[in-house]
């Protein structure tokens, strides 16, 4: 294994090298550096084109300067952009930092979302809720993501923010909405005329339920989960967790569950205080902490119920825990939402389109918390609408593969619960193709968010390139190039060894 | 008759086998696939509508306007003067005009005319590039696989958005068709990759050593007998590449590195209005619908052709014809009993 990644490292630098010296001549083809000069009227013309020259090594051959590039490249001077003189490494900080906060959010609720409806899809092939879905995610794949970006800011910025102003929803408005929810949550687990209308009488009645609460408690001006909503909430995780996990059967594990959602529900309270005395130095890296250590906890839990099978106990409690401390965390940032909206620079139209934070804003973490969330929610959106419509193609199309396999007709031969057969069985090496997928596409969003970024002129990585590109700055888009590059080869090979540790039967050759 | 249900679905299975050469299993299959059918209708009566409309190169068409007439402005800032509810006509300007009374339905035409020029010469370069990589790399395998595999991974590491940028600012203002061979030619790596994993396999089978045997050349080996064998997995991916090729175009042509005026695409139509949205939106709404109207269909094709072509691919028939068969299955076998 060892051998392997070294040799394939040793090829992928080599393939690199190759690759940097075709991006530069490529790249230096393309510009025009004297552009802006040729066409100006000043005077002393000749002197600044010569002194333009001079700066930019012009008269030396393009192949030589692409070793002179090279040789500081590696001693790890990325160089400067010449029009503005600020070093590439400064402009790649923010940069990067920018795209993955978009990309980050994006692929992971593209991840999740879309793995689940491709598999229910799987499940209930040649179904109408099968039809619809293939349907939809069809329709969403062939969108031109600039042409939903302009659509999502004209009804998701402009439209949202005028209904914040007056937020009132007709109940024809919400009957409607709760029989669209009822039908698919119907569609989507079948069964028999008399099932059917079950679910969908309980997904109408929850959904309008919801809705209607929403309504009259002026939800939309004050948004806030509470103890009580998180209470319901972390009951319905718990019982989630444990039905996909290991099934309500197992008695220790659900108790389990049942413990770190009540648990959750007992910090509540505490946890406010936490916040209010972690406030002046409250920072990503300690929610991220904690979020770390609700897991821990909630796999403590876990193990102190003990048992044969501890260990399912212990993956139970912590998925139950993140989860219910997500919801903990997500409350305390909607508490600032009124503080938020009520800044001068807001002035109540909260959703941002432009950037990725408003200028200026004064406030502590939780205000600039929302204001992140609020420059963040147009573009997750659209890049999450095509991504999602990709993962649940490729869920579906590899949980049917796994479906049709002889060892899931051998799981129901010898009368394993469905459960056990579709998340044992048949959900974890469906997942084997996708592994193989998501690094790659990771890769490919870190540099190719470029249309979305520049729709909502968020300053990310492709923004970058774009820029550097049109100002004929070949420094930063040669920082760009190689780092995408360079990724690419190591994804290409994280994607060869997920592939061979997930199954068995590749075999790697070194 | 061990299962009713088995055998009423080998029955229809049988049925749809029966006698048929695997071209003719494959396009029953793919005429049975309704999205399919919907899809090739919907891309053909597009084809149609921009190739007669406005006329494809020295060819005059049936609109009486071009893409570049000016006229005076007939509507309020020239909205549609298409009507559908209340009595349904065309109008003067279907599609509605620009600010300087172009007219919209003409220009559409003409950017779907060069989506669709960029979306066949895609699908024909990186075909060509992918099956020809993909075929000698897996039939000769050793140094040859290794050389063209690591060109292969080579071309990968560009991100195909990046060199379409680039060259796309070198040669791609004139003409769509110069820009379409350059997003072909870094376009068909997944393809290559595809058909060398296909090659691989099918070298090893008997029927290769049979002609090998037989003493047919490499050449007649490769393209004789293993691409008609491969055909299913190119035709399908080929389908893919080009719908995802009209989106890369407008995307191209939406960040300005793609097609520029005076030639008109799609993507640079919305580029060009974008800002227009609130005072003019028709000339934002329909190159946006002509774009997800040919990716669409594409895509709907691409999915019949996977299914027509995949063997394990059992349609699960409706449960009235499975009744309906076992139906004839109890009668055949009360025939016989009698």
């Amino acid at each position: 294994m060892l051998r392997f990644i070294a040799r394939r490292l040793v090829v992928g630098l080599g393939i690199l090298l190759i690759s940097s010296f075709i991006m530069y001549m490529l790249t230096d083809f393309s510009m025009d550096y004297l552009q802006d000069l040729e066409q100006s009227t000043n005077p002393n013309k000749a002197f600044l084109i010569e002194e333009r020259i001079r700066l930019l090594d012009l008269n030396t051959p393009a192949y030589i300067r692409y070793f002179k590039w090279l040789g500081n490249f590696v001693t790890g001077d990325l160089g400067t952009a010449w029009t503005t003189g600020t070093a590439v490494t400064k402009l790649l900080g923010t940069a990067i930092i920018s795209t993955l906060q978009l990309v980050t959010a994006a692929t992971v609720l593209a991840i999740l979302l879309g793995v689940a409806v491709g598999i229910v899809s799987a499940l209930r092939q040649y179904s109408s809720f099968d039809y619809i879905i293939t349907f939809l995610s069809f329709l969403l794949y062939s969108l031109p993501s600039f042409w939903v970006a302009v659509l999502l800011k004209e009804f998701g910025a402009i439209g949202f923010n005028n209904f914040l102003r007056d937020p009132a929803m007709l109940y024809s408005t919400i009957g409607v909405v709760a029989a669209l929810f009822g039908t698919m949550w119907m569609l989507a687990i079948g069964g028999t005329t008399q099932k059917r209308a079950t679910n969908f009488a309980l997904g109408f009645g929850a959904t309008a339920a919801v809705l209607v609460y929403v309504q009259l408690s002026d939800w939309w001006s004050t948004p806030n989960i509470g103890p009580v909503l998180l209470g319901v909430a972390s009951l319905g995780i718990a019982v989630g967790v444990t039905v996909l996990s290991t099934g309500l059967k197992n008695r220790r594990s659900l108790f389990t569950a049942l413990s770190v959602a009540a648990l959750g529900v007992i910090l509540y309270v505490p946890m406010q205080w936490v916040f209010y005395w972690l406030n002046d130095v409250m920072s990503w890296w300690i929610v991220i902490g904690l979020g770390l250590l609700s897991a821990v906890v909630g796999g403590a839990i876990g193990a102190l119920w003990r048992g044969p099978d501890w260990r399912q106990s212990v993956r139970t409690g912590a998925l139950t825990a993140v989860p219910v401390a997500a919801m903990i965390f997500i409350d305390r940032v909607m508490q600032d939402w009124g503080t938020y909206n009520r800044l001068p620079q807001i002035n109540h139209r909260p959703i941002g389109t432009i950037g990725d934070r408003t200028p200026n804003i004064r406030g502590d973490f939780w205000v600039h918390t929302v204001d992140n969330y609020t420059h963040l929610i147009l573009p997750t959106i659209s890049l999450l609408l095509i991504s999602f419509a990709a993962y649940t193609r490729y869920s579906r199309g590899s949980m049917l593969e796994v479906m049709n396999q002889d060892y899931i007709r051998t799981a129901r031969a010898k009368g394993l619960t469905e459960r056990t057969v579709v998340m044992r069985h048949g959900f974890r090496n469906s997942l084997i193709p996708l592994a193989t997928i998501v690094p790659i596409d990771l890769i490919t969003l870190v540099g190719g968010a470029l249309i979305t970024e520049r729709i909502f002129s968020r300053p990310g990585m492709g923004q970058l390139f774009i820029k550097s590109l049109n100002n004929n700055e070949i420094e930063p888009v040669m920082a760009y190039l190689m780092i995408i590059a360079f990724l690419a080869i190591v994804a290409n090979i994280i994607a060869d060894i997920i592939y061979a540790l997930l199954d068995p039967r590749i075999r790697i050759t070194a | 008759m061990s299962n009713p249900i088995e055998s009423a679905e080998n029955a229809i299975e049988l049925k749809e086998v029966e006698g048929l050469s695997q071209g003719q299993i494959v396009r029953r299959r793919f005429f049975r696939h309704r999205g399919a059918i919907m899809g090739l209708f919907m891309l053909v009566s597009i084809i149609l509508l921009a190739a007669t409309s406005i006329g494809w190169g020295p060819i005059p068409g049936w609109w009486p306007l071009g893409p570049a007439d000016r006229g005076t402005v007939v509507n309020l800032r020239g909205a549609p003067t298409l009507q559908i509810w209340g009595g349904f006509t065309l109008g003067q300007h279907p599609f509605g005009q620009d600010e300087l009374g172009r007219d919209i339905f003409a220009r559409t035409m003409k950017g779907v005319q060069t989506s669709l020029i960029v979306m066949s010469v895609v699908g024909m370069v990186a075909g060509f590039m992918g099956i020809i990589t993909g075929s000698l790399s897996g039939y000769f395998r050793g140094t040859v696989d290794t050389l063209l595999m690591r060109f292969t991974d080579l071309v990968i590491t560009v991100p195909v958005i990046v060199i379409g940028a680039v060259l796309g600012k070198l040669l791609g203002a004139a003409n769509p068709i110069p820009l379409a061979i350059a997003l072909g030619l870094v376009s068909w790596t997944g393809l290559a990759r595809l058909v060398r994993g296909d090659f691989l396999s099918l070298r090893e089978r008997e029927f290769i050593d049979a002609a090998r045997v037989a003493g047919a050349s490499h050449a007649r080996i490769i393209f004789k007998h293993m691409l008609p064998n491969a055909i299913g997995v190119i035709i399908v991916n080929v389908t893919l590449l080009m719908s995802a090729a009209i989106l890369l175009e407008t995307a191209l042509a939406y960040l300005g590195f793609g097609i520029t005026l005076p030639n008109i695409s799609l993507g640079q139509m919305i580029n060009e209005y974008q800002g227009a949205f609130n005072t003019r939106p028709w000339l934002f709404w329909f190159p946006g619908m002509f774009i997800i109207s040919i990716a669409l269909s594409v895509n709907f094709i691409g999915d019949g052709l996977r299914d027509a072509f995949d063997p394990r691919q059992r349609r699960i028939p409706s449960v009235r014809k499975m009744r309906r068969a076992e139906m004839r299955a109890q009668r055949a076998a009360a025939n016989t009993a009698s």
